[in-house]
């Protein structure tokens, strides 16, 4: 049982990598959630044998050795609790650029588009600059 | 000296650092009608830290550890809150600057007038920010990281703007990433050692074999090393920083990378045997940092994004007195994060202060502003000089006090490299003299700038300014006793069985 929660525990991990590398808002928080989860279920296994009772086993046995480590799972109690009021906020966040530019793509950084925007004014013949564009024209119509 | 023995009546209030700003952020919420209410609970909170911090500084100083277990509960299994000097000093340092950052928010017509919000999440941030340095549970070093990052997450992106949505939402996914992992490796500790308490982990990782040990240790390196900013995981920094606003970003770039500096400094000293390999590591991570930091400084051309480079290259400054493991280092380590502090807010509360006055803070779009601001000026002009490294200036003493102890730790590679470095730091400072405050006084296009009276800018906004300004000066001048404060900290930074014998009583 240890095992197959360290595996689902890789493929969480896994999936939620593979997420995080689109260029897509959604998939991104989809992928933060799976990260989360997978690092909540490796807490949980922390705790030792899976299967083990919580508190008083089913026989009315409260021998400590063989009953679940209750720290672990209070941790990812806590874990969980940050992890769900972040995902709202990048939730709300990722709604908030949808209402911005119409879509929910990942946008390139103002500067590198500066950089993108000056090789294309000097251009290989190294034309005069006109003006560099300012902060206020970059912001204005970009929408994707 | 067991925990709880001694009975000076100071282990009352070390929790209040914590407990004081999140009291006044929920009154904060209940008076958001009343702006006035609001700024008076702010500024009364963040007074109180500072006399409380400033005690605990002192309690820790004469005895060495300020322990309370949270509930009455003994560590292990209860949760401590431990000051040492380190601890204090930090306390202090990071209340003076939140107050002086919380007069300039107060000066600034902006979010803090539209947004009922920025005072509460700028008191939470506080008591996040206290929490790290106090905490001596691992695990409550997560939920400290996670209260201060929910705060930063939403004062970084409060303005709502295009540029803030999209930065804002890189720098939220890179610090979840980091929690992640942060999970991830408490986990894993867990599994080893069956405890999160620091001062039990120090003891019983002790245990574990030393390859294990070595990975837990570069695991939370990496952990703490996104926050911080290290190489090379610094290219969040530079991008989401400046988008803020103007205190906003002040605040993260004095304090947020340093609680991550603060971390790693606390795990690699307490939890793991200060060893060859790490300190080669961590000397090698120092080096790649300040060299990268400050060549990103020099090709940016705008003031804030130079100075968010500049944090960078500051952070492997730390990196490098750690990365010695040697009193000294460590000491010029210490001092090196508190000059930084102080300094690196007040340059962010400088270009603030010229993107009101002239509409930009972009070197092509300003210029001249010596003349038509000469008190901006002369606020801009100390701060540079000091983090440039120029005597008489707390950063030379800093500088100074790490290169003594790489020549003394005989690791000339890095100490030529940090000499380098700081003529580069210099030059981008000269970058944006020349650009912003010389030359011709020439307007942003398409921007108004702002009338203002005599000084050139509100006087709150220049008050907190100045405070942290003449904080700066201080440090110059009280460097002597600053030092050898740092000096005992390192010292007991470099025992971890005092810091194991203070939390958990005597104990083989």
């Amino acid at each position: 049982m240890t095992v197959l929660l360290a595996a689902v525990t890789a493929l969480l991990f896994a999936c939620g990598a593979w997420l995080l590398m689109q260029r897509r808002l959604t998939r991104i928080i989809i992928g933060i959630g799976l990260l989360g989860h997978g690092a909540n279920l490796l807490l949980v296994t922390a705790g030792g044998k899976a299967g083990r009772p919580p508190i008083v086993a089913s026989d009315g046995s409260t021998d400590l050795a063989t009953l679940s480590d209750p720290l672990p799972q209070a941790l990812a109690l806590t874990a969980i609790v940050i992890t769900f009021g972040v995902t709202a906020f990048l939730l709300a966040l990722g709604y908030r650029s949808w209402q911005i530019t119409s879509d929910d793509m990942v946008e390139d950084d103002l500067e590198d588009r500066f950089l993108e925007r000056r090789r294309a004014i000097d251009g290989p013949e190294g034309a005069v600059d006109d003006g560099d564009p300012t902060t206020s024209e970059l912001e204005v119509g970009e929408g994707s | 000296m067991a925990a709880g023995v001694m009975t000076t009546g100071i282990q009352g209030v070390v929790a209040l650092p914590i407990v004081l700003p999140l009291l006044g952020a929920a009154a904060g919420v209940v008076f958001g009608a009343w702006r006035q209410v609001q700024r008076a609970i702010t500024l009364v909170t963040l007074v109180s830290v500072l006399g409380v911090s400033i005690a605990l500084l002192i309690e820790a100083d004469s005895t060495g550890y300020v322990v309370q277990s949270a509930g009455g509960w003994a560590a292990p299994l209860g949760i401590v809150l431990v000051v040492d000097r380190l601890a204090g000093i930090m306390l202090v340092v990071s209340a003076i600057v939140l107050l002086a950052v919380a007069v300039y928010a107060i000066g600034q017509a902006g979010e803090e007038r539209q947004r009922v919000a920025f005072h509460p999440l700028y008191l939470v941030l506080a008591a996040g920010v206290s929490a790290s340095f106090i905490t001596g549970d691992l695990f409550n070093l997560f939920v400290a990281f996670e209260m201060m990052l929910a705060a930063s997450y939403v004062l970084i992106t409060l303005g709502g703007r295009p540029d803030q949505i999209r930065s804002g939402m890189s720098y939220v996914v890179i610090s979840l990433v980091a929690s992640t992992l942060f999970i991830s490796a408490l986990a894993l500790l867990y599994a080893a050692t069956g405890t999160v308490n620091m001062a039990d982990l120090s003891q019983r990782l002790g245990e574990v074999s030393p390859e294990l040990r070595t990975g837990f240790s570069l695991l939370l390196l990496v952990v703490f090393g996104i926050k911080a900013g290290l190489f090379p995981l610094f290219f969040w920094l530079p991008d989401s920083y400046p988008t803020a606003s103007g205190p906003v970003t002040a605040i993260f770039a004095g304090l947020l990378t340093k609680v991550g500096v603060y971390a790693i400094i606390r795990t690699q000293t307490l939890l793991f045997e200060p060893g060859e390999t790490m300190g080669t590591v961590l000397l090698w991570v120092a080096g790649a940092t300040m060299v990268v930091g400050v060549i990103g400084a020099i090709a940016q051309d705008d003031m804030k994004r130079i100075l968010a480079f500049h944090i960078i290259s500051q952070i492997g400054y730390m990196i490098l007195g750690l990365g010695l493991f040697t009193v000294a280092g460590i000491a010029g380590a210490v001092f090196y994060v508190i000059h930084h502090i102080v300094v690196k807010t007040a340059l962010f509360l400088v270009a603030g202060l010229v993107d009101r006055r002239a509409g930009s803070a972009r070197l092509s779009e300003v210029g001249g502003l010596v003349r038509s601001a000469p008190v901006i000026s002369a606020l801009f002009l100390i701060p540079a000089l000091s983090l440039a490294g120029l005597p008489p200036f707390s950063g030379f003493l800093a500088k100074f006090a790490l290169v003594d102890a790489g020549i003394e730790g005989r690791s000339w590679w890095i100490v030529a490299t940090s000499l380098v470095v700081g003529l580069f730091t210099l030059f981008s400072m000269t970058k944006i003299w020349t650009g912003v405050f010389w030359g011709e006084a020439d307007e942003a296009p398409g921007r108004e700038p702002v009338v203002t009276d005599r000084l050139g800018s509100p006087l709150l906004m220049l008050v907190g300014t100045l405070a942290l300004v003449g904080v700066s000066i201080a440090f110059s001048i009280a460097a002597g006793s600053l030092y050898e404060l740092s000096e005992r900290a390192a010292e007991d930074l470099l025992d971890p069985g005092r810091y194991v014998v203070a939390v958990l009583g005597e104990r083989p």
